[in-house]
């Protein structure tokens, strides 16, 4: 476990590099940088701005100081809003985009599994039927399409909710609906498949010989088998979660690190691209990194070894 | 024990019918089964695929969910008690204490998330309300009685962690864990090799000398049969077609499908030159069951009367008795 764990690390960080290698290349390629706008600077102007932020310097400079920056924790100072670090927009903007994601997912793990339990167990009746139209509804039905409905017609028809911000409890209702779709629709039907294939397992007959009552049977010896696939499928869920608030955020107005990250692609805001960047990524590695932890408790078949494939 | 013993028979099988409904129409899988089980005694259920063998054994203890099933008709008395008139409730006291069972295949009958320990306990702490420890140290002796080592040890792993035979061994713990009046085994070898099918034989042989447990034991293999069981039960098309101690059955068989199945097993005394006798045909069609005899198509010493008319189990003396008109006093004088 602790070699399994150590080696992921180390995958872990390597990534990291490549991974801010490539954006530090890719954006020197695209044409233009922070400062060439609409309208021109005079050049002596120009030429110091370069001057101070080192590009005039050959890229290769510009990278190794760049990787020793990164070294040690500093991801630069905004090109476009010069009174903040980077390190400073991620601090501030990030909690709003935390606080929206966290509420995704607790809703969609527990609306997801609940509701795939609740078709499978009754399999094949009306509440199964109308719990398989709204999965396919969530599952689609893109977001932004969901958001803005739900903004007409429970924000501007109704009046139950604010359109956008994020200012009080009840203002995460609708982003979260938006945000957790997808994945509720996704889960719910997930769960409510493997749940009718573990029912009709032999362990569950098994179970039934014991004489044990059939809920705790559900709770005891199904439900565990059945949401084995789900803790897979929470890593990919996740991503779409933090990618998917970079939508959300932006039709609801909220001042998350979704909106940050657009906005720093059409400045060209150097450090900006590469924080955001990176700090997404490492963000989508480590719930990778937990969801292969969490499994080793869920599933006791599983032994997590320091060589790859093998956990 | 006394309590067990006090009835006799222990189990009492009377005209059991069970359907199943499917598109096709109504399958008549158990079609009017009497037997009994004596206390002590093991009592070897045998036919082929689909004879309705494992559907009369999980209809005793109310297993297979209806819909898609239909006990018809009969009745089953267990320690004196009506079964089949029992509530889900009732059913579930009854289950896992009074009556065990183990099933074909031990690779999936254990749930795979669960310690073996746990899964012993569940049954303890329920049927008999003991505590955690006194549980745990009845999974270890129980364990322990089942012939596997390190049983302190082994309570705390998963069933993954066992072999296909020591994972049966568990399911026999777990089955026999409360000492029940009854214990079914549904085909408990068939999906093991031969040298461990040997060993669990043998843990069933010991554990029915130690303990007060009746066995009906399911199966396809007459050699298990007369290795372990006291009397036999044949079953054709979803009727006995002879019942009789493994003696009788065995030395005088007096159905022809019996027959047919002894001739078709190898024999130590045969020479290996000599091929086995298969019967030939198919099954029954239990969708439309014949009027007369279900073997008559494929029985060697077919009469006209047995397309028409079912004989019913006849009397052959000592415990025996046979589904076949060979065995109708008229037609033993006709052949005097």
């Amino acid at each position: 476990m602790v070699r399994y764990i150590t080696v992921k690390l180390l995958y872990m960080l390597f990534t990291l590099f490549i991974l801010a290698t490539a954006t530090f290349f890719l954006m020197k390629v695209i044409p233009g940088n922070p400062f060439l706008g609409e309208k021109k600077l005079p050049t002596q102007i120009y030429n110091n701005i370069m001057e101070k932020y080192g590009f005039d310097q050959p890229l290769y400079k510009q990278y190794l100081k760049y990787m020793n920056n990164l070294i040690h924790f500093d991801l630069g100072t905004s090109m476009k809003s010069t009174h903040l670090t980077v390190n400073k927009i991620i601090h501030s903007s990030f909690s709003n985009s935390a606080k929206l994601g966290i509420a995704a997912i607790i809703v969609s793990i527990i609306a997801g599994i609940g509701l795939g339990i609740i078709s499978a167990l009754y399999h094949g009746k009306v509440i199964d039927h109308f719990t398989s139209i709204l999965a396919v509804i969530g599952v689609s039905i893109p977001s932004f399409v969901i958001g803005p409905l739900l903004q007409y017609f429970l924000g501007v028809k109704l009046g139950w909710f604010h359109v956008a911000g994020l200012k009080g409890p009840l203002d995460y209702i609708m982003p979260t609906i938006t945000l957790s779709a997808l994945p509720i629709a996704f889960i719910a039907r997930l769960t409510r498949s493997n749940m009718i294939e573990v029912m009709n397992a032999e362990f569950i007959k098994t179970a039934k010989s014991k004489g044990l009552a059939k809920s705790f049977i559900i709770y005891h010896h199904a439900l565990r088998n059945a949401i084995l696939p789900v803790v897979t499928y929470l890593g990919p869920m996740t991503a779409n979660i933090i990618t998917g608030s970079v939508v959300v955020e932006a039709i609801f107005g909220i001042a998350g690190l979704g909106k940050y990250f657009i906005d720093s692609v059409t400045n060209r805001d150097y450090t900006l691209i590469m924080g955001v960047t990176l700090f997404y990524a490492a963000i989508l590695m480590i719930m990778r990194f937990c969801t292969d932890v969490a499994y080793v408790f869920v599933d006791p078949r599983i032994k997590l070894s320091g060589r790859e494939g093998n956990a | 024990m006394s309590e067990v013993l006090a009835y006799k028979p222990v189990l009492e099988v009377r005209d059991l019918r069970v359907s199943f409904h499917v598109r096709e129409g109504e399958v008549q899988a158990v079609r009017g089964v009497d037997f009994h089980v004596n206390p002590g005694e093991v009592l070897g259920i045998v036919g082929e695929s689909g004879c309705g063998k494992s559907v009369t054994a999980q209809t005793l203890m109310r297993l297979i969910p209806s819909p898609p099933s239909r006990i018809k008709s009969g009745s089953v008395r267990f320690l004196g008690e009506e079964v089949l008139l029992k509530s889900e409730k009732e059913m579930q006291q009854l289950r896992g204490s009074k009556m065990g069972m183990i099933f074909q295949d031990p690779m999936t009958s254990l749930n795979p998330t669960m310690t073996v320990g746990r899964q012993i306990t569940e049954n303890l702490k329920k049927h008999l309300k003991m505590s955690s420890a006194a549980a745990q140290k009845r999974a270890v002796e129980m364990l322990k009685l089942v012939g596997i080592p390190g049983a302190e040890t082994r309570i705390h792993q998963y069933p993954h962690e066992f072999s296909g035979g020591m994972r049966q061994r568990v399911m026999i713990a777990i089955a026999l864990s409360c000492d029940p009046a009854l214990l079914i085994a549904d085909e408990p070898t068939t999906a093991l090799d031969v040298t461990i099918q040997a060993q669990i034989l043998e843990v069933l042989n010991d554990l029915r000398g130690r303990l007060n447990t009746s066995i009906i034991l399911i199966t396809h293999n007459l050699g298990i049969v007369a290795g372990i069981c006291d009397r036999v039960v044949v079953m054709y098309g979803g009727q006995v077609a002879e019942t009789g101690t493994v003696k009788e059955i065995f030395n005088h068989p007096k159905h022809p499908y019996t027959e047919g199945l002894l001739k078709s097993l190898p024999r130590l005394d045969t020479s290996k030159d000599e091929p086995l006798i298969p019967i030939h045909g198919a099954p029954p069609d239990l969708v439309n069951p014949p009027t007369g005899c279900a073997f008559t198509p494929r029985c060697p010493y077919a009469m006209k009367i047995c397309q028409r008319l079912d004989p019913g189990l006849i009397d052959c003396g000592g415990t025996q008795a046979a589904r076949c008109w060979l065995n109708h006093p008229k037609v033993q004088e006709a052949k005097a």
